[in-house]
């Protein structure tokens, strides 16, 4: 882990990505608000999404007991993962008892964040990512997700091309009409759909009243693996869990508006375990904790935990826009990473990623769930201060002093006159950071509070 | 009707012309102006850099000095955005420049005139943590002589974000690139502000370039009579 100041010195330097990116946020920005601004209840809409979540959250225990209920019941099996060893261990049972050394995969963070695919692997089974842009950057084994909802949203028409001209599709000339050049992906995952016997999703939701699975899209390879398939494993954060059917009617709303900027996703599939006619015979629920119930416990931190992984506040974000996600190590970036994934994995983990934020707000203007990211960030920041940092540290005692300078009007009065020292020869000093591009304020012979005291004098 | 000015460290000690804009522009429209002189920081850097005790303290602080006030007004969002979160004693009457304004004094025209082309920069704390509107354009589009242009993507940060210019300075840097580029596609010759901290990282780069381009706070624009 390089920290987020220099990963994103590195790749702000990437004057492709940098325009790449620039030109897909911008885009959908623009789309995102024309789209939310067609209904007269959305901020309604927020808060019964914020209050569904935060309700799921506090009967978190009742609610998942539900679900393996329902899920039972329906004639699927639930599994429960504390950590992501467990879970990957389910996935290649499953996959072994099935005697295939393949599976293929919806797109799904909960896999990416446990490292399904590098763990099935070692066990002899290859994953296959059947979303379009989940297959680009695993084509490219340099390449790594930059983005929760377009993981290859760094990458532009050409790059693709190149790419499926080295891999999928050798020795074919592609052309530039996307459309040719995503066929290519098409014939490739055609023939896997078609084959391959297990597949594994994650789960956007799922619904603890009925045991029903929800997976949200717009490619259809989901819907492929869902139902092709003769074997199904979800692996599902435990966050995810709504109480009740009808709470979709929100959910359904708020994703494909803040997500894509469309009314209604393409494809959304439900399914509530296994069919004697239909679909997949077999079906897994894996329920993966993996440090979530560690960050329930942090009454500030834990609205993190409502995320429903639109991306809007990627999407907004001034700082994701131009450093993009890799700069962020972590599966999850932008804003929502930046307080997610030091709570997943631990403060010491990702130590600089709360300060990844100018804190200027605009993801809390997005988020669909009114997640406030920017209060959450700052709360993040005093327990790294506080639990991270020696009392030696330099910015500490740096900041203790300012701190007892403030709380004195005589002491702030004498360092006001101490900083008039910064006139002379030590203006010209340079300042880590903020003279690389810009020049210091020159300060002025008199302070407001000196002027006022004359002033008053007069 | 009588004010105290809540003047910030930042612009007490940096950047007074605000501060003497706000008490000329206030005395101009009849208010009484106080300035406790007690004041010093109100936390924000403290808090926003994880140092909650600290800024804790320094917020009950502010709440003591502010606490006979009637109505407090600063000429910056920011500081007053964290005053209404951290100083729920004092929250109600604290009141950024244009908020008192516009809804207290109930004026737009403040009898200003600045025949300059001027930007104005919504800064992200008075868009979206304030939520002052459209108050500050009201008032500059009242200002005689100004020709007021609007910035590209203006709702976006310019990079500045407290200790984030100097901690991520390469992010910020990128960010404030943007910014300039749209500040300086205007064709203005003032770019203006609620925030002086945002102007001093724009206004920086502006004198660093050396585009001719300068910063002044809105207060000084609402106070000048050119």
């Amino acid at each position: 882990m390089k920290g987020f100041p220099a990963a994103a010195r590195e790749t702000l330097r990437d004057s492709q990505l940098r325009r790449n990116l620039g030109k897909a946020t911008t885009t959908i920005r623009a789309k995102r608000l024309n789209t939310i601004a067609e209904l007269d209840d959305w901020e309604a809409l927020r808060a019964a999404g914020s209050a569904i979540k935060a309700r799921a959250m506090a009967t978190l225990p009742e609610q998942l007991e539900q679900l393996e209920a329902a899920v039972t019941a329906a004639g699927g099996t639930v599994h429960w993962a504390r950590d992501a060893a467990e879970a990957n261990r389910i996935v290649a049972t499953v996959a072994k008892a099935h005697g295939s050394d393949e599976v293929i995969k919806v797109k799904s963070l909960a896999t990416d964040e446990i490292g399904l695919n590098e763990a099935l692997a070692e066990q002899g089974i290859q994953a296959i990512e059947t979303d379009l842009a989940e297959l680009i950057v695993q084509l490219d084994p340099n390449d790594r997700q930059s983005h929760i909802l377009v993981p290859a949203i760094h990458k532009n028409r050409a790059e693709i091309r190149a790419l499926f001209e080295r891999t999928i599709a050798k020795g074919q000339d592609l052309g530039w009409e996307a459309t040719a050049i995503a066929e290519a992906a098409r014939r490739h995952l055609r023939a896997k759909f078609l084959s391959v016997p297990v597949a594994v999703s994650g789960a956007n939701f799922g619904i603890a009243e009925t045991g029903t699975i929800c997976v949200v899209e717009s490619e259809g390879n989901g819907r492929m693996c869902t139902t092709l398939p003769s074997v199904l494993v979800t692996v599902m954060g435990i966050e995810k869990v709504l109480p009740q059917w009808q709470d979709l009617e929100v959910f359904l709303q708020l994703l494909p508006r803040s997500s894509t900027a469309e009314r209604m996703n393409p494809y959304t599939s439900l399914w509530t375990g296994v069919r004697d006619d239909d679909g997949p015979r077999e079906f897994h629920l894996v329920l993966l904790d993996n440090g979530r119930t560690e960050v329930l416990r942090d009454e500030v931190g834990r609205q993190a935990l409502h995320c429903i992984r639109c991306s809007a506040c990627l999407n907004v974000c001034p700082v994701y826009s131009r450093t993009g996600g890799q700069a962020y190590e972590s599966v999850y970036p932008g804003p929502i990473g930046a307080i997610l994934t030091p709570q997943l994995k631990g403060l010491d983990a990702a130590p600089t990623l709360p300060w990844a934020s100018s804190l200027c707000g605009a993801c809390y203007e997005a988020c669909p769930v009114k997640i406030d990211i920017p209060s959450v960030l700052i709360h993040l920041r005093a327990r790294v201060v506080r639990e991270e940092k020696s009392r030696w540290e330099p910015e500490r005692l740096a900041m203790d002093a300012v701190g007892g300078v403030f709380a004195s009007r005589k002491r702030y009065e004498t360092a006001q006159r101490l900083s008039k020292l910064g006139r002379g020869p030590l203006s010209k000093l340079p300042v880590p950071g903020w003279t690389a591009m810009r020049e210091l304020p020159e300060v002025p012979e008199q302070t407001f509070r000196e002027w006022w005291r004359e002033r008053g004098a007069r | 009707m009588r004010a105290a000015l809540f003047v910030t460290c930042f612009n007490d000690t940096l950047f007074p012309g605000t501060g003497r804009a706000v008490v000329e522009l206030l005395e101009r429209l009849g208010v009484e102006v106080d300035f406790p002189e007690e004041q010093t920081c109100c936390g924000q850097m403290h808090v926003n850099s994880g140092y909650a005790d600290q800024g804790s303290a320094l917020a009950r602080r502010f709440e003591r000095v502010f606490a006979d006030a009637e109505h407090v007004v600063s000429p910056s969002a920011s500081c007053v955005a964290m005053v209404r979160e951290h100083c729920p004693a004092v929250a109600e009457r604290v009141h950024e420049l244009t908020e008192f304004l516009v809804d207290v004094l109930e004026v737009e025209d403040v009898g200003a005139s600045f025949p300059h082309r001027v930007a104005y920069h919504p800064t992200c704390h008075s868009l979206r943590l304030l939520q002052v509107g459209d108050r500050p354009l009201q008032l500059l589009r009242a200002v005689q002589g100004i020709d007021l242009v609007e910035i590209e993507r203006s709702q976006e940060c310019c990079g500045f974000g407290g200790t984030f210019a100097v901690k991520n300075a390469d992010t910020s840097m990128a960010m404030l690139s943007d910014k300039l580029r749209h500040v300086l596609d205007t064709g203005a010759e003032v770019c203006t502000s609620a925030d002086n901290s945002c102007l001093m990282h724009i206004g920086g780069a502006l004198r660093r370039q050396r585009t001719g381009v300068r910063t002044v706070h809105l207060a000084e624009i609402l106070a000048a009579r050119e």
